[in-house]
């Protein structure tokens, strides 16, 4: 058990790219961290970072009370599940296990206790005798979440772990993992990126993009109030629309002070609007008249793809029983309290 | 393709057949010669079929050898040769995992510059290079010797290139897996990298085996006692040019004998050869 700090942590390769530039923050203990941004956003080389396969190239990166920079892999007190789950293909599933506690000199009798633990907990104990050529790939990813379970480590980090799974069994991996976590209580951190899986899993979120920092808070809190235009239309589904102003233009449609004159961003998720016969004009919310272009229907709701007057695309978010037909003419409202402002740059909220 | 037609069949098992026969024909002449009387193949009569001789003659092959030239036990011969063969074999394989090993898995100056080195040597191979190998070879007191024998052809930059290729295959994960399982480099070669290469180790050594036992040209330069000849020289030695008589029945006996061991090893390591050329298991 411990909290997992970085404190300005880069990353530089050697021809001077820089992957990780400058990352600050701290995972309290038990807690469980999510990583989440676009690939290529240095998330991956950060957790690895973590783990101590990559060095650091500048920060400290701390395991509890101790900084673990130049500390050996197996030396920091962590597990890891990889993407591919990096099985011994030559290996049983019970000496996949018992490998890393049987290298740390652990009594057998201690050994098979832990294994066959958590070969309980997960339900794999009738694969123990199994190759992992011989298990699919939700068994396969149940035995490398057994792997870092036998360790009983300070931390688990975890690399996208659920990518090579389809998409029923990532949902049920998903909610194991989330319980899992919280009955071990071991402080996690978790790289995926794929938002809903960040939502659903994380006590905090980390978004991230081109190796900063971009926002952190509860998912919620991020989902709310989204810090800059990056985070607003990465995390939610469909993403945010966002329609750039200039001048006095946001002031118009807010009514309120604060909108700074050289312009700004305005941002409305598909969700909060709502689709009306074109004309009405409500007091207390703002109207975007526009021209239905597509309509998706996936059941419970549709998406209504349209172009705004002013020539911007908008998604609206409809009840599943309302589909208007394309080339329709129709208004998009949504309440004042929820636009969201950034500034002309995308990088600030106001 | 799957076809299933009765008579078309018959054709490609008619063309297999006969390359069948091509092949084997000589070596079953070999056999019969060797079953016979020496006056028989001396007199130039070769017969189709195998003679009443067949436990003297080999007996005399193993034991004794030709009463002419070589004077050597065949017996002898074949140890000599298998020796050289695994030695040979099992030293290359030795030799290059472990130079694949460190230029795959190990970050150190010159690294690259060392893998061409290696590579380079493909062009130099034994005949190439045969004077100063023989050279070197003598002045370090091992003619005569199975050092001297198998030493001077104990690197392969195949070998070498063939384990680089198959490690470079292996995921990083799996290595990054050990280094957080608390596996240093030992363990990691031991644990999970030898495991891995087994079926490649196991093509390559039959490979090898076969290269080593056909050595031909180093063995006779290096060799001048009788009792350090490998069998492939052997038999050469033993057919006479000169106007004394070949004991045939005996040349054919340890022609028959020099062509089992490759044959064994073959055979017996023919499911994991096949599997280390075709199959990845990662």
């Amino acid at each position: 058990m411990a909290e997992v700090t970085l404190k300005d942590v880069k990353k530089i390769y050697t021809g001077g790219v820089e992957a990780v530039k400058g990352v600050s923050f701290e995972v309290p203990d038990g807690h469980f961290c999510v990583m989440v941004g676009p690939s290529g956003c240095g998330k991956s080389t950060l957790l690895r970072m973590i783990a101590g396969v990559e060095t650091v190239s500048a920060g400290e990166v701390r395991i509890g009370e101790r900084v673990v920079n130049d500390v050996e892999p197996s030396e920091r007190d962590i597990a890891m599940v990889f993407q591919n789950y990096a099985l011994y293909p030559h290996m049983r599933v019970y000496d996949n296990m018992a490998y890393g506690l049987r290298n740390r000199k652990t009594p057998k009798d201690e050994i098979d206790k832990r294994v066959r633990e958590a070969a309980r907990i997960l339900e794999i104990e009738q694969l123990l005798d199994r190759k992992p050529r011989a298990l699919s790939g939700g068994q396969r990813q149940r035995v490398a979440m057994g792997r870092a379970i036998v360790r009983r480590p300070a931390a688990f980090l975890f690399d996208e772990p659920l990518s090579n799974l389809d998409a029923k069994l990532r949902i049920t991996t998903r909610v194991e993992i989330k319980k899992l976590q919280k009955a071990l209580g071991t402080t996690s951190v978790y790289v995926t990126h794929d938002q809903l899986e960040a939502m659903t899993l994380a006590d905090m979120l980390v978004v991230m993009n081109a190796g900063k920092v971009e926002q952190i808070g509860a998912p919620l809190e991020v989902y709310q109030k989204p810090a800059t235009t990056f985070v607003a239309t990465f995390i939610g589904a469909p993403a945010m629309n966002l329609l750039k102003m200039s001048g006095a233009e946001p002031a118009l449609l807010l009514g309120n002070a604060g909108i700074p004159p050289e312009g700004a961003i305005v941002g409305i998720r598909p969700e909060d609007l709502e689709l009306v016969a074109a004309g009405t004009k409500p007091s207390e919310a703002i109207a975007l008249p526009l021209t239905v272009a597509a309509v998706e229907r996936v059941g419970p709701e549709s998406f209504v793809y349209g172009t705004l007057d002013r020539g911007d695309p908008i998604i609206v978010r409809t009840p599943g029983t309302q589909a208007p037909a394309p080339g329709e003419r129709a208004a998009a409202i949504a309440n004042r309290a929820n636009l969201h402002v950034f500034s002309a740059d995308g990088q600030r909220r106001i | 393709m799957v076809e299933n037609r009765p008579f078309g069949n018959i054709v490609p098992h008619v063309i297999l057949w006969i390359g069948i026969a091509i092949v084997a024909f000589p070596v079953y002449l070999a056999f019969v010669g060797s079953t016979h009387e020496p006056s028989i193949i001396a007199n130039g009569q070769m017969p189709l079929w195998p003679g009443g001789r067949f436990l003297e003659n080999y007996y005399r092959t193993i034991f004794i050898g030709t009463s002419g030239t070589t004077r050597e036990p065949v017996g002898t011969m074949l140890l000599n040769s298998l020796v050289m063969a695994l030695v040979i074999a099992g030293g290359k394989i030795f030799i290059s995992i472990l130079s694949a090993y460190a230029i795959v898995y190990f970050r150190f100056p010159l690294r690259m510059s060392m893998f061409w080195i290696i590579f380079i040597t493909l062009m130099l191979p034994v005949e190439v290079r045969i004077y100063p190998t023989y050279k070197v070879a003598s002045d370090l007191n091992m003619l005569d010797s199975y050092a001297g024998l198998t030493l001077p052809l104990v690197a392969s930059a195949t070998a070498t290139l063939l384990f680089r290729q198959f490690f470079m295959t292996v995921p990083d994960e799996l290595v990054e897996a050990s280094r957080i399982d608390g596996a240093g480099p030992f363990r990691f070669f031991f644990d999970t990298l030898l495991p891995l290469a087994r079926t490649n180790m196991a093509a390559l050594f039959v490979i090898l085996f076969i290269y080593g036992w056909n050595q031909y040209l180093w063995p006779l330069l290096i060799t001048t006692r009788d009792d350090m000849q490998t069998i492939v020289i052997g038999i050469k030695k033993m057919i006479v040019t000169s106007d004394a008589l070949t004991e045939w029945q005996i040349v054919m006996a340890t022609a028959m004998l020099a062509m089992l061991p490759p044959v064994a090893v073959v055979i017996g390591m023919q499911k994991l050869f096949v599997r280390g050329l075709v199959e990845t298991e990662k």
